[in-house]
């Protein structure tokens, strides 16, 4: 197949599968499921035929979206090894969660509607991965965010649910303030919105000269799109509707809150990363959101007690390292671990489905317990994702979150001993927090009734765990790696690179020795620190932001421009006018009708006026 | 007859029949499919008709008086084109979704609906201004006779308003008229006479000022900051097809005539600095303050008719940016935001007859009953909010392009970049308006004793149809954007 067919067919069929199942959902209420399934092994097949095409540096044309003048902004594709990478990675795990939900939603009423978001969102989503072009990317980016609003939002009578689908997109909506704003700046600049364009520009041409004169411009661009990156990655302080976003149906966390649509930040960091690598301000900023996100995440992480909202923690502590890499000046290095992380996190979330599955709906990790003679599968996949997550050597998690630690490594060009520290001791709370989990959920005695009557995941939710446990162990592996076009950074040499391999092994044990020993036989939480248990009390800060700040703002708005503005050009000239005399009266308490009619005899006057105007000498 | 008059007269002749006592509905309803068709037809040839140069086309004119120089001349540009096809849409859409309704209805949405043709479609100044003054009538008597709430105050002040709008619009379209005429004496309101002329025109000393006073009239009508007070009120109380034509359509006819006439006959008082300077301020508080007003609605008619004024504030920054990108995405956006706030009204309009309340807190859980009706409000929510892949983004994202275009970094940014930037938080404070309203609507447990079922197929018609147009044009902005820009530059805008 010709390229523009093969990537017209992965943009295009499912945004046709989800139209049709839009429009047609309460006829197609039987197969759309099948449809939409349907169509992600097609993308995925599309994906494989495209690991192996050629690179096509100058983007391959669908239409001209916006075109006025000699501006353009496309419906292009950009081909080349990061694409087809993400492509790859985006259309497997999309087609596996896809035969999972055919599972899990099975009783669901809505099912149909939900299988026509989920090919909204792959629709989106290959758009991002696609886009060869900033103003492309901001659409689909954007459209990523509104399948996630209506993914999260699924179950929408539930309050939660609805709030939560609502703060990520409001939060997103703030990151895409920025985006755009960068974006608006680099137009600015060039002339073009083209990523191929500006990179050459910056290599050589306007770009080039202006870095080295008004730098602290090409910083702010810089800021303006990562600000875009960290609503999208969820990143501090924006890292808020990540949690919540739980709500939404397990399948649906497992693809867009954890493999996908949260590594679009990262993934669209290392494609302009030729504009954040110009400014070192940007880098440094970068870097170390990343690593308070990484730190902070984890730290929330340890004291949550629902298993789903343990592993979005995770994600988000995953997703500050990758952040982390990428403004160290380790654009591969966070590509690469965004790569492995997508397998295992994936995996780990649809574990965590088929336990809430096997238990009930029930979440709370205390309440289940014993599991793993039950559910032996469920567990054995789980238990290689965590080992994975958590960087257990030789498992994928392993060399990719090395591979941070060592961009992190003050030996490194930008690396940082501080931001190293606080990696390596994000990597041990990491080991901490999925010890802890794994051992409460699925060893001891049965805590609950549910946990107690629970029973193995049907097939069609086992068989995507188990073809997830193979890229989790091995991914990290050249052999399996490079064919998938997945970003290998180099193998890191000299004497650090000791030192990070031993702090990663010793993060890693004093992590799972410290969790096994005090969750061990645990009934309840041993450790009870409210402040992470809560975390950080953010959330309370930015609701009472909204309540006191915004709409107390608003309504003082209100109120003046009713006051002021209403009154200086309503009640002002009608008081003046009645004041003035009494003979306007006659005008004005006239009907409607009356009025209407003098308003067309004013004009009838006014041409009247003009005409006798005209003919004067 | 030419092609023109019989669609300026056609919804004209229906509104005379129906109010003689014919079919309502079924005169009304055949008489607009026949004008979309006759509208869509001369838009989609227009350019193989008339070659590619973006020139007035099927033009026609008779003359009513030599001195002034005042004709009944019709003609139609990519530009007039696309503002026809926007109001014969919402025409449509408006009259299909009266159901049960008095024949009144019917008679005054094709009177409206006439006015506006006459308006976007004349080429003579006089009666480009005496079509909007015919299609203002209907408007101020419908909301004083069935609209909703405190429709006597409300219809006193959109007439007071507007009329004082119209009357400083009138001012300042003479003074254009008087300055840029060939000779005293010899004044003519044609159009198209008057722009070859308008740039020799000794003029200098009052463009700024005359542009101004154009400023003030037109945009009175478009609800600009701080001259808006008439809007919210008005499109609150006025009747569902009233408020369909007039937010959806006749607004957009301040913003055609400052296109059509001011920008174009006055180009050097439109870049004098402080006029510049002026509109930007007032545009802000379009997007700002009124932003904050919307934000503070508690009823969902409150809340549309709120933001219909603060997304005026974007199509003026498009104009303000003083370039072909902006433009053109001015003129996107005049139709998206037609398109989708008729929707919005439309479907405002239902759930008011149905459930008889409009405020958040006594609504919720529509979706569960009405998936269409939610969906469908969904894509006009979304599309008013500017989500790419529906019309309005597009126009959106030319216009914050064009401020930025020659971007210098060694000035830094300008006045305008930085209201930009302001208005791009604007973005952020409709969605989280927008989306609100949505979550108390739609979402969560469904109310008590708030029941809301699905539209009929019939009644969905009207609905697709609008919903449907803001996804073509959203996914291919190119069909109505490769229209209006040769025309655009035709005009002699810059």
């Amino acid at each position: 197949m010709e390229p523009i067919s093969l990537t017209g067919t992965v943009l295009l069929l499912p945004l046709a599968s989800a139209l049709v199942i839009m429009l047609f959902h309460g006829l197609l209420k039987n197969v759309a499921h099948l449809v939409s399934t349907g169509v992600s092994i097609i993308m995925f097949g599309c994906a494989l035929i495209f690991l192996g095409a050629e690179d096509q540096p100058n983007g391959l044309l669908l239409y001209e979206y916006l075109k006025v003048g000699t501006f353009t902004a496309d419906i292009g594709f950009v081909v080349d090894t990061q694409s087809r990478g993400m492509l790859f990675i985006v259309t497997f795990i999309g087609m596996l969660v896809h035969i999972y939900s055919l599972g899990y939603m099975k009783d669901d009423d809505a099912r149909a509607r939900y299988f026509g978001a989920l090919s909204l969102f792959m629709f989106s989503m290959n758009g991002i991965v696609l886009a060869d072009n900033l103003v492309m990317m901001f659409i689909f980016w954007e459209l990523v965010g509104v399948s996630s609003y209506l993914l999260i939002g699924h179950w929408f009578k539930k309050p939660e649910a609805a709030d939560a689908a609502k703060k990520a997109f409001l939060t997103n909506r703030v990151g895409d303030f920025g985006f755009m704003a960068g974006i608006l700046i680099l137009f600015g600049l060039t002339g073009h919105v083209s990523i191929a364009q500006l990179q050459g520009s910056m290599e050589s041409g306007a770009l080039n000269h202006i870095r080295d004169n008004y730098e602290w411009i090409i910083t702010l661009a810089g800021l303006g799109l990562f600000l875009g990156a960290m609503g999208k990655s969820a990143q501090a302080p924006l890292h808020v509707w990540l949690p919540d976003a739980m709500e939404g149906p397990t399948p649906v966390s497992a693809l867009i809150h954890a493999a996908t649509m949260v590594a679009a930040g990262v993934y669209m960091l290392v494609r302009v990363y030729f504009i954040i690598g110009a400014s070192h301000v940007t880098g440094d900023i970068i870097a170390w959101i990343g690593g308070i996100t990484a730190l902070m995440a984890a730290l929330m992480a340890t004291q949550q007690s629902d298993i789903k909202k343990i592993l979005a923690y995770s994600t988000l502590s995953q997703l500050g390292y990758m952040v982390m890499a990428v403004g160290l000046g380790g654009p591969k290095e966070g590509m690469f671990h965004l790569y492995t992380h997508a397998f295992f996190k994936a995996m780990l979330f649809l574990g965590s489905g088929a336990v809430i599955y096997a238990c009930h709906h029930e979440q709370n990790i205390w309440k289940m317990g014993g599991l793993y003679k039950k559910m032996p599968v469920t567990f054995w996949t789980f238990a290689i994702g965590t080992a994975a997550l958590m960087g257990v050597p030789l498992m994928a998690g392993f060399w990719s979150k090395e591979g941070i630690l060592a961009v992190a490594y003050p030996e490194h060009g930008h690396g940082n001993g501080i931001l190293f520290g606080m990696a390596v001791l994000t990597a041990t709370l990491t080991a901490f927090y999925m010890t802890r989990l794994v051992v409460v959920a699925f060893f001891g005695k049965a805590r609950g009734k549910d946990a107690d009557h629970a029973h193995e995941a049907p097939l069609v939710m086992i068989l995507p765990l188990v073809v997830l446990a193979f890229p989790s162990v091995l991914a990290g592996y050249h052999f399996l790696a490079e064919p998938l076009q997945a970003l290998v950074p180099n193998h890191h040499e000299g004497a650090g690179a000791k030192v990070v391999m031993g702090c990663s092994l010793v993060a890693v044990i004093v992590g799972f020795l410290a969790a096994t020993r005090l969750y061990r036989n645990a009934d309840k939480d041993p450790v009870n620190i409210p402040l992470f248990a809560n975390k950080f009390y953010i959330d309370e800060f930015y609701a009472g932001l909204v309540k006191y700040g915004q709409d107390r703002f608003a309504w003082l708005v209100t109120a003046l421009e009713r006051i002021f503005v209403d009154g200086l050009t309503v009640r002002l000239p009608a008081a003046l006018a009645s004041g003035l005399g009494s003979w306007m009266r006659g005008l004005q308490s006239g009907s409607l009708q009356a009025y209407t009619f003098v308003l067309g005899l004013g004009i009838v006057v006014v041409v009247y006026l003009a005409v006798f105007f005209s003919t004067k000498p | 007859m030419s092609l023109l008059e019989i669609i300026i007269l056609l919804p004209l002749l229906a509104a005379l029949v129906t109010w003689l006592g014919s079919p309502a509905r079924i005169t009304a309803l055949a008489a607009s499919l026949l004008n979309l068709v006759l509208v869509g037809w001369a838009f989609l040839n227009y350019q193989s008709l008339h070659g590619a140069d973006g020139a007035m086309a099927f033009r026609h004119a008779r003359t009513v008086l030599t001195s002034p120089h005042i004709q009944f001349a019709v003609g139609a540009d990519g530009l007039s084109l696309t503002m026809a096809l926007l109001t014969v849409l919402v025409t449509l859409a408006a009259l299909w979704s009266l159901v049960d309704k008095e024949r009144i209805y019917y008679t005054s949405t094709l009177l409206i609906a006439s006015g506006a043709l006459g308006a976007f479609l004349c080429t003579d100044i006089f009666f480009l201004y005496a079509f909007h003054e015919l299609a203002l009538i209907p408007t101020f008597l419908m909301i004083a006779l069935f609209g909703h709430g405190d429709k006597k105050d409300a219809a006193w002040r959109i007439t007071i308003y507007l009329g004082v709008g119209s009357l400083i619009l009138l001012a300042g379209l003479l003074g254009v008229v008087w300055y840029c005429s060939p000779e005293k004496g010899k004044l003519t309101f044609d159009l198209l006479a008057l722009k070859p002329l308008a740039a020799d025109a000794p003029y200098a000393k009052y463009a700024a000022a005359n542009f101004f006073v154009l400023l003030v009239g037109f945009g009175t009508l478009v609800s600009l900051f701080p001259f808006h007070s008439w809007a919210a009120p008005a499109y609150a109380a006025a009747p569902t097809p009233i408020a369909m034509m007039h937010a959806g359509v006749l607004k957009k006819f301040g913003l055609y005539g400052l296109i059509r006439i001011a920008l174009p006959l006055l180009p050097t008082g439109a870049n004098t600095p402080w006029v510049q300077h002026a509109l930007l301020y007032m545009l802000l508080g379009n997007i700002l303050v009124m932003g904050f007003v919307t934000l503070h609605q508690r009823r969902l008619d409150g809340l549309l008719a709120n933001s219909s004024v603060m997304h005026m504030g974007y199509i003026f920054l498009g104009l303000a940016s003083g370039n072909a990108l902006g433009q053109n995405g001015a003129v996107l956006l005049m139709f998206a935001h037609g398109i989708s706030v008729a929707l919005l009204f439309m479907l405002c309009g239902r759930l008011r007859n149905q459930l008889g309340t409009l405020e958040f807190d006594k609504l919720g859980g529509l979706a569960a009953n009405a998936p269409f009706l939610s969906l469908i409000f969904g894509v006009g929510a979304f599309a008013s909010i500017g989500l790419p892949g529906l019309a309005n983004f597009a126009g959106e994202v030319l216009i914050f392009l064009s401020t930025f275009k020659n971007f210098q970094a060694s000035e830094g940014f300008t006045f305008l970049q930085i209201t930009t930037i302001l208005s791009l938080w604007g973005v952020v404070i409709s969605a989280v308006y927008m989306l609100r309203a949505y979550r108390k609507i739609f979402f969560g447990q469904p109310s008590a004793g708030h029941f809301m079922s699905d539209p009929s197929l019939l009644q969905r018609v009207p609905m697709f149809l609008l919903a449907a147009v803001l996804l073509v044009v959203g996914l291919y902005p190119a069909i109505l954007l490769n229209v209006v820009q040769v025309s655009l530059a035709a005009t002699g805008l810059k």
